[in-house]
Order: C-alpha cells, then structure tokens, then sequence
C-alpha cells in the first residue's frame, strides 16, 4: 500500500464523523421533507383491492356494489391502527367527514354477530361519489397535490391544474407577505447594521467589546423573555407610549404592536447580529489607511466613503442580507405574539401542518417551497458575489 | 431507493451512538407531561410528588403545548421518550383512532360508572373539564357582557376585544352571537351555509379583534386595559384573580367546555406505572384538591362532591354554570379542522 | 530657497503623553527633506499632522504662508505615500492613479492622458489593467508613487515608503525617487528611520529625538558635523571617548584625555575649557601605523582582532583606557591581533560634542 493511499484513507477517517453528520441531520431530514411532500401510499398500501375495482370506475356515478365490497373487504383486512390513522388521516384532509365516516364504518365491519350487507347501510355518506372520489384520487403512490396546494393551487374533478377558491387561495399571499417581511426586516437591519458596524471596526478595546457585546445581547436572551419584553415596551400604556407622551411628542398612544411596525421592529432586534457581525468581519480586514489615503487624494469623506469603503464592505453587506432574509422568512413566533392577524408567516402556517394537524405532506411541500425560494435566492447571490470578483 | 433509505438511516444511528446520545444503559423514570404553567405546579404537588413518594422512585414532569404531530411523531419513531400524557379532547379522539395510545386498563381506575360519562374512553381518563368563556375586568366594566351578542357589541361596550386564533371556539362564538340557539351550533356549522354565516359574523368584529395563541395572552391584555373583553380559559381568570387580586369576571352562559384526558402513549417504557399513576391521580381524594389551585372541573363524581362550595362555584361543573354551557362537538372538528383552519387562515390574510 | 512649509511651535499630545514638543522647522520649496529618527520619535507624527490626518494640541503650519491648521485633508492638496501602499484593492492599477484626477473633476481624456504618463514615469505602462493584489510589493510601491504624482500635489508626503522593500529594490528606489524630485522639481518630506537611505536622498536631514529635532542639515553636516551624541550615534558608526577641555581656541579646542594623551579637535557650538567632553571620532577616518606620524592626533594602541569584510578591514584596537574602532580600506595591509599601532587622525577628523 503506498503511502499516499493510506494517508487519503487517513483524512477519509477525520472526515467521516462530519460526513456522517452532514448525512444525518442535513441531508436526510431534507431528503426526507422532500419524499414525504410527494409520496402518498397511505392509501394504496392498505387498499389494494378497492384501487383494482375503483380503475374501472366512471368518477361519478354512485358506488357500484363491487366497489364498496371490494372496500369492505380490505378494511377488514386492515390490522394495524397506525397505518388506518395515517389512511384516515389522509383521506380526511381531501375531504372532511372521513374522520368520523371511518371510525363509524371499521366498528361497524367489527361486528361479527349482525354483519352489514353493505356500506351505505353503515352510513348513508357511502353513497355520495364524493368520498369515492377522495380514495380514487388518492391510490397513486406519488402525487402532486400538496405541492401544488402550498402555492394555492389544486386539481379540479376532471384532472385539469387550476386555481382554489379563495377562501382556500391563502399561502400565496402568506408567501409573499413572507418574503415582503423579510425584505423590510433586511432593509432594516441594513441601515441599522452598516452604520453600527462601521463605527464598532473604527473603535478599539473595551469600546468595540461594549458596542458588539450590545448587538450579540438578543442571541443570548430567551426568545419568549425577548418577546415579552418588547410586549412591555411597545403596547399602548407601555414604555415608549408613556415616554413619548410624557414629553409631549404625541397625543394618542402610537400603535406599535398587533401591527406590523411592532413585528419588523422585533425581528429586526433579534436578526441584527446576522447583520452587524458579517459587515464588521469584512470591515476590520480593510486597511485602515485607505480612507486616509483618499482623503490625502482630494476625495470628500462621503465620496471616499461611497467609492472605497462602500464598495469594499459590500461583499460583508450581501452576506449579512443574504443570512438575515433566510433567517427572517423562517421566523413565527415572533409574528405571531407581535405581530396582528395580518403579519402571519408561512412558518405558523407549517407548524399549524406539523403538529397540529399531522399533515406532513403539506408542512413538507411548504418547505420545498421555502426552500426553493432559499435556494433561487443564494444562486443569485453567488452569482453576484462571483460577478464582483471577476469582474473589473 | 430503500437502499438509500435504509443507509441513511444506518448513518444516522451511528452519528447518534457515536455522540453517546441514545440508549441510556438506566431504565428512563416515569415521564409524565401537561400543561406547564400554575396548573402543572398544582399537579405536582398534588399528584406528581405523592406519587414520586408512593412507589419511591422519581417522576419527571415535561410540559407541552399540544398539537397531535407532536404525539404522532413521537409514537412512530418508537420507544417514545413520554409515558402520561394530558390531552385535548380532539387529540384522544384522533390519537386513539390512529392506535398511538394504549388501552385503558378500566378496572385499576375504578369503573367506568365512577366517572362523567364524557370522561370516559378506551384510550384516556378525563382529567379536567374546562370552559372557554368570556372574560372581564369587574373594576372597569360595573356592568359587564352577559352573552356573546354584548361581546359583538362594540358600541354598548367600546374598546378591543380578544380571541383565540384558530377557527375552533371562535365560529362557535359567531354564531352564538348571531343568535343560533346553543343546541343548534353544530348543525348549522355542519352546513356551507353556517360556516359562511360565521365568518360573515366575524368580520364585523374583525377590525377590532387582537387574537391570542397562547393562554396566558388574553390575562395580559385584559391586565394592561389592551382589550375590553376577551375569550379565555376559566381557570387561568380564577387563578389570577387569586394569586393577584384581580376581580376579573367569568361568563358562562355560552362558555364552551371541553374534557381533557390522561393518555399512555403507545409501547412507552413506563406503561404500566402511568397507568398507575393515572388511577393514583383520579382517586377522589387526590383530585378533590386541585380546584385549590386551579378552577377545573373534575370528571370523578365523588371528588366532585368533596369539593367545598367556595371553591366549587368557580367550576364549569357546577350545575349553574353548566346550565347555559355547550359541549365541544369532538367529532366535528376531527372531522373539519383542517379545511376549516386553512380557510380561517385565508379568511385571516384578507 | 523661499521658505514653503513652516512648522511654528507645534505641541502635540496624545493623553497624557507627549509626542511633538514645541518644534520649528521651515522647509523651502523643491527641497526634499528626510526626518530621521528611531521609532517614537515623534516624525511620523509630524508628517500626519502636515498631511492633515492629526491635529496639533498646540501651535501653526503654515504653507506658503498661510495657516492651513483649519484646511481638511482633501483640500491640502499633499500627496501621501504610505509605508502599506494604501492602494485601492477593488481599483485596477489605471483607476487608483485615476482617482485623485476624478476627485478633481477633470476630464475622461484628461486622465487617460496623465494616467498613461505617470505609468510611463514608473515604468508600469503595461499593467494598468491588473489589479494592486497581482502586482510585486516594488510594483505597488511604484503605483502608489504615480497616484500620490499625477495630480501634481504642492507638496509630496512619504511615510517610510520603502520600509516593506528588499534591500536590492529599496536602493533602486530610493534612487528613482531622488531622480523624480530633481526632474519634477517636488518639495518632499520623506520620513524614515534609516539613517543611510535619509543621506542618499535627501538635501536636508532633520533627526528626530524624543518629539523634539537634535540637529537639522546637509547630509554631510549631520554625518561630519554632529550636534549632539544622539546624532553622532544614530547616524553611522563612531568612537566616542570621553575627555576635559583643556583650551579652546576659535573652531579648535585640545582635550586630555582620561589616559594622559591630548587631542586637538573641531568644536561645534559653545565648549569651556575644564569642561567634560564626549570626543567622536569616525572609525573610517582613524589611519593605522607602526611608526607615530606628526602634526595629527595620535594613541598608542594595539590590535585585538581585525575581520575582513570586503570593501572594508574592520580593526579593533585598545589603548590603556579605551576601546577603539577603525575601519581601513581594502588596500591597507593587515595587522595582526597584538601589533602595537599608532592610531592617528587629523583635528578635522574628529568632533567636541557636549555630553
């Protein structure tokens, strides 16, 4: 074995155990999202013999008797609870009422003494084609319906993609107040943070320590402390209202919560960091005699500032952007204990997906979505960045 | 395809054994989680630590805030790290028929016959019961809302009012306040009809709604005079009337009430001790202590009856403020939470 | 020469400490004036309060004969080179020689035209379009020259410019710089802390001593005619032997030394006779000999080591008291260690300085 084989071996060994925590918690759990956001054999798997019979059916004439023996037979057949719960589950979220529609129905299967004949004489529900209709649609292995529903957009009965009602049409307008959220927040951050970051990498010693130990202050605090505090400074009768009409500035208390101006406010607090540390790493590597240098040359301090220092700190400003907007189109607590029914992200919306109802198809479509829109934003970003350094 | 599954999966166990994080070589202590908050602290001191003394071993309190993903993802990964688990209605309903619960073992509770009839499950023991209903400052409204009409009523009553977000409870209360008579509220929000006569309803109230998501929100902003009135859980107001001297009001007639339950998760470690533990905290004489700490009703009928009369009147079972009350419908919103959620949230957007 | 630059009574502090003390100094026009001294010394300083980047705590700059303590940076119209460089790393080489031009709103012809002729001037034509981090520490230097030029500043300020630069690269510039004063005519003050590139370049050397200046001159007054023993020992090497001033007679004066010998010597400043005196005596003006030559100062000594070191023979001596250094040019015969010698040098070849 020659020496350099071993040694690649060597260096393979130092690598595994951050491979395999790249694999573990990165890619797989995002793999994973992604497959659940279009797999769909909840269904399938416990409904064979329906998926035969229901092949040859017109999609809307009432259930033939072979049908509903046909599913009477596989739901009998059904000894795993789970597994129902997830078809149930599945099948309810295409069309309320199964729910109760099933529980009834597997009871009623359960009975040995008096069987039913049939399912329509379980319940009369058995007889619409629309609950036939939501188990047809759902028998094909992968589907795209969650991924087409988190950006508002479904199948109608004859299988053509077209847009929901708009009393069910509410991601994408959450999506979008998402991203214009983020905007603001990042707008923010950048007019806070530049100047901040600046004056921080013009100081030295404990006055540098001070201003950045200020700014890393929220990532230190608990979220719901930090939340609760702005509560307190922000309501009507809070600090700042008080403090404002004490002076005499206003009149009527100013609304600065359960509003967005309280929710951009809050986030901005918290995502600044995100802003102030990059700027400041790319400021504190350029030469702290350029500036005099340009004054020594005739520039005036804000020509030599939008000439030399702006566009050298620029590459710390996009990068500060680029982490404060993934980070802020991924938030929702604050928004929703901050912010008014209007400021909903898509997060809440996703968590409502995940823990409250168990639809991880749909919270994993939305974070497809987000995702996508992470990634479209980077490669612009990376094609910016790479422009700035190629270029001239 | 499973190949990469399967190796993934191999990756990820040998990440986690590598960090030393997975399979404690020590047997995990009885784990049983509720609410958080004051109502956990009554709990452990008048069921978690007497139990702890009783079979000598620790018992680990964890708090959480509902949502039936979180069970489901706890049950399916296996080996779930919760044994006791409290619960709302809905999720008993869902959970037991998705089979993430175990089986009640009805005889070491007593018998069924000891308990409230809504109380009683294959798969959980109720716990509580407990109401949704508007809430008041006494000291700042002499006279106060009496029915969910007042509480849409802007111009007797001025100032903002508070709701929970989400469409259960709050289309209830619409339709209340529309004048739906109280045994009629789920039929006509069973139809398309009633759920658009709701929302129709609610956007009156819309513009001066302030919604809440977590319990303790609503005491806040009726402590701070943000909101004039609001829904909210009976026991919080009861507790903080107690414990700060409010004089905040509850109204139960057109209050919502509701069963939470004790629950096993499926295949815990500790089963059999919560099921113990779950009969321990449903005898009598056990739960007859909690309407001390916190206003809940309680689902043992004899503890019911230990409960003396001062305390028993802040109770939602209490027969004159069950008068006027109305039972959640668990099956309907099993059923229709989540078109009815994502077209709340749409409904929200506008 | 007119008077161009003139520092009046300038203080400067920084807290509690002092770095400039009360210093005047006058600098005419086209003269290039090097301010020497080990670091601390308080030059770099001046030169930052010249270029407008300090100001003084107390007292006036004046160009041409106007107080410019109130003019800002931008508008002193100085040229800086600095010891880094300081060029733009996001400029190509032809826009950091632009940019002062289009601080000055000249015309895109215009500066493509004197951009193109300060390349030419350092020999840099070629790489206009490279940015600075492609270029060799030489070639930057070079470029920060052309852009602290091409405006034809009234004055061209330079912070140890070649301080970063091999010894090979730091001659070659420090000639080109001298050829570029004398061809352009620039009035430079070049700050510096070594002391044999202040004296090749410079008309005037002003040494640096503790915030205050020890002795301003010619490069050959500073060298021949030291002021003080600070100057005497900061610039080039010399034997100081202490002595008593025995007379003094007009620019001569004859001083015992402590082994009994007296030696006449040049006087710079005020001496009395009976006063205690450092004499300096430059190695390489100390002339070797087995028999005593008159009508020059001469000690006895003997050799204790002599190293060969190319265009010089390095000799150590030793008389009764003192050692001694004399440096012989590569001609002179050897002298093995223990030769007894007779050191000699003429009175105009060694100085009085007061301790």
């Amino acid at each position: 074995m020659s020496a350099a084989s071993s040694r690649t071996r060597r260096s393979l060994l130092l690598l595994a155990p951050l491979l395999f925590f790249l694999i573990g918690f990165f890619v797989w759990p995002l793999f994973s999202m992604m497959s659940q956001s279009v797999s769909d054999p909840a269904v399938l798997r416990l409904l064979p013999r329906s998926a035969e019979v229901l092949a040859d059916w017109d999609r809307n004439s009432p259930p033939t008797i072979p049908m509903q023996t046909a599913l009477m037979k596989d739901l009998k057949a059904v000894n795993d609870d789970q597994a129902l719960g997830d078809m149930v589950r599945r099948l309810n979220s295409a069309r309320s009422g199964f729910r109760t529609l099933m529980g009834k129905t597997t009871s009623a299967l359960k009975e040995t003494a008096n069987p039913p004949v049939d399912l329509v004489s379980i319940d009369k529900r058995w007889e619409k084609p629309e609950f036939w209709l939501a188990i047809a649609d759902a028998l094909s292995p992968y589907t795209d319906r969650n991924l087409l529903a988190a950006v508002d957009l479904g199948r109608n009965a004859a299988g053509d993609i077209e847009h929901l009602p708009p009393d069910q049409s509410v991601n994408g307008v959450i999506l979008m107040r998402t991203f214009w959220i983020a905007a603001l927040v990042t707008f923010a951050c950048v007019c806070i943070g530049f100047p901040y970051a600046i004056i921080a990498a013009s100081l030295d010693g404990w006055k540098r320590d001070l201003m950045l130990g200020a700014v890393l202050l929220p990532l230190w605090t608990s979220l719901l402390v930090r939340t609760a505090a702005w509560f307190i400074l922000l309501q009507e009768q809070g600090l700042i209202n008080d403090l404002l009409r004490a002076i005499g500035l206003i009149d009527a208390p100013l609304a600065l919560i359960f509003n967005r101006t309280g929710v951009i406010i809050a986030m901005t607090h918290v995502l600044l960091p995100f802003m102030v540390l990059p700027i400041y790493s790319v400021l504190i590597t350029i030469p702290k005699n350029l500036m005099p240098a340009a004054a020594s040359l005739g520039a005036h301090p804000l020509r030599a500032f939008l000439r030399v220092l702006l566009p050298l700190s620029l590459r710390g400003v996009a990068s500060g952007a680029l982490l404060v907007f993934i980070s802020a189109i991924g938030y929702y607590i604050t928004p929703a204990l901050i912010g008014g029914p209007s400021d909903q992200m898509i997060s809440s919306i996703i968590a409502f997906y995940a823990t409250g109802s168990a639809n991880w198809g749909m919270a994993g479509a939305l974070g497809v979505v987000l995702l996508v829109a992470t990634l479209l934003l980077y490669s612009v970003y990376a094609r910016l960045s790479s422009d700035e350094v190629g270029g001239r | 395809m499973k190949t990469i599954f399967k190796s993934g999966v191999l990756a990820a166990a040998a990440v986690v054994l590598s960090a030393g994080l997975v399979a404690p070589v020590f047997a995990r202590d009885l784990t049983v989680v509720s609410w958080g908050g004051n109502y956990q602290d009554a709990q452990r001191n008048i069921y978690f630590k007497p139990f702890s003394e009783k079979i000598g071993k620790p018992v680990l309190d964890e708090a959480w805030d509902g949502g039936i993903g979180v069970i489901q993802s706890k049950v399916k990964a296996g080996a779930p790290n919760w044994d006791a688990v409290q619960v709302e209605a809905e999720e008993l309903a869902l959970g037991c028929a998705d089979g993430l619960y175990e089986k009640i073992d009805w005889d070491k509770m007593g018998g069924k016959d000891k308990f409230l009839d809504s109380a009683v499950n294959d798969c959980g023991v109720g716990a509580i019961v407990w109401s949704t209903a508007i809430a008041y400052d006494g000291d700042k409204l002499k006279e106060g809302p009496t029915s969910w009409a007042d509480f849409w009523n802007v111009e007797k009553f001025p100032g903002k009012r508070s709701l929970r977000k989400g469409p259960k409870y709050t289309l209830e209360f619409a339709l209340l306040a529309d004048g739906v008579s109280k045994d009629e509220i789920y039929d006509v929000l069973g139809t398309e009809e009633g759920v658009a006569r709701a929302f129709k309803k609610l956007d009156e109230l819309k513009p001066n709604i302030v919604w809440w998501e977590s319990g303790a929100q609503p005491l806040q902003f009726l402590a701070s005079g943000e909101v004039a009135m609001t829904s909210a859980y009976n026991g919080r107001i009861t507790g903080i009337n107690r414990s700060e001297g409010k004089n905040f009001k509850v109204v139960f007639p057109g209050s919502i009430y509701a069963v939470d339950s004790w629950v096993v998760l499926k295949d815990a470690e500790n089963k059999d001790a919560a099921q113990d533990f779950i009969a321990f905290a449903s005898l009598p004489e056990n739960q007859a202590k909690l309407p001390e700490f916190v206003a809940y009703g309680l689902p043992n009928k004899e503890a019911a009856s230990k409960v003396p009369a001062d305390f028993s009147k802040d109770l939602p079972t209490d027969s004159a403020n069950m008068t006027d009350a109305i039972p959640l419908n668990v099956d309907f919103w099993i059923d229709n939470a989540e078109t009815l959620t994502q077209r709340f949230n749409a409904w929200l957007a506008q | 020469m007119a008077e161009f630059i003139r520092f009046d009574r300038i203080t400067k502090f920084y807290g509690p400490l002092c770095v400039v003390e009360n210093l005047d100094l006058g600098i005419g026009k086209g003269e290039f004036v090097s301010l020497l001294g080990p670091s601390g010394s308080g030059k770099t300083t001046l030169l930052m309060m010249l270029a407008g980047f300090e100001q003084p705590t107390a007292g006036e700059i004046l160009l041409d004969g106007t107080s410019i303590n109130a003019v800002p940076t931008y508008k002193r119209d100085m040229g800086v080179v600095f010891q880094s460089y300081a060029l733009f790393p996001h400029m190509s080489v032809g826009d950091n020689i632009a940019f002062p031009l289009q601080m000055r709103g000249i015309g895109k012809a215009g500066i493509d035209e004197r951009v193109k002729r300060a390349l030419d001037m350092v020999q840099l034509s070629t790489l206009s379009d490279r940015r600075p981090s492609q270029l060799s520490g030489g070639q930057q230097q070079r470029v920060a020259l052309a852009r602290a030029l091409v405006f034809e500043p009234r004055v061209v300020l330079m912070d140890e410019p070649l301080g970063a630069l091999d010894k090979q690269l730091r001659e070659q510039m420090q000639l080109d710089i001298r050829d570029l004063h004398r061809r352009l005519g620039l009035t430079i003050v070049f700050v510096t802390h070594d002391q044999s590139e202040a004296l090749t370049m410079s008309d005037r050397v002003a040494v640096f001593n503790k915030g205050k200046i020890e002795q301003i001159g010619t490069p050959r007054q500073v060298y021949d005619e030291p002021a003080t023993r600070f100057v005497a020992e900061f610039i080039g090497e010399t034997n100081l032997v202490e002595g008593v001033v025995e007379t003094v007679q007009g620019a001569e004066a004859t001083v015992r030394l402590p082994s009994g010998a007296q030696i006449v010597s040049a006087v710079s400043g005020s001496i009395a006779s009976g006063q205690s005196v450092f004499l300096s005596i430059r190695p390489e003006r100390v002339d070797l000999s087995e028999t005593r030559s008159e009508g020059r100062n001469v000690l006895e000594t003997e050799v204790t080591d002599s190293v060969y070191q190319g265009d010089h023979l390095r000799v150590q001596l030793h008389n009764a008291t003192h050692p001694l250094i004399a440096k012989l040019g590569r001609r002179s015969r050897e002298f093995p260690p223990g030769t007894k010698v007779f050191a000699a040098f003429s009175a105009g070849d060694c100085r009085v300085i007061a301790p």
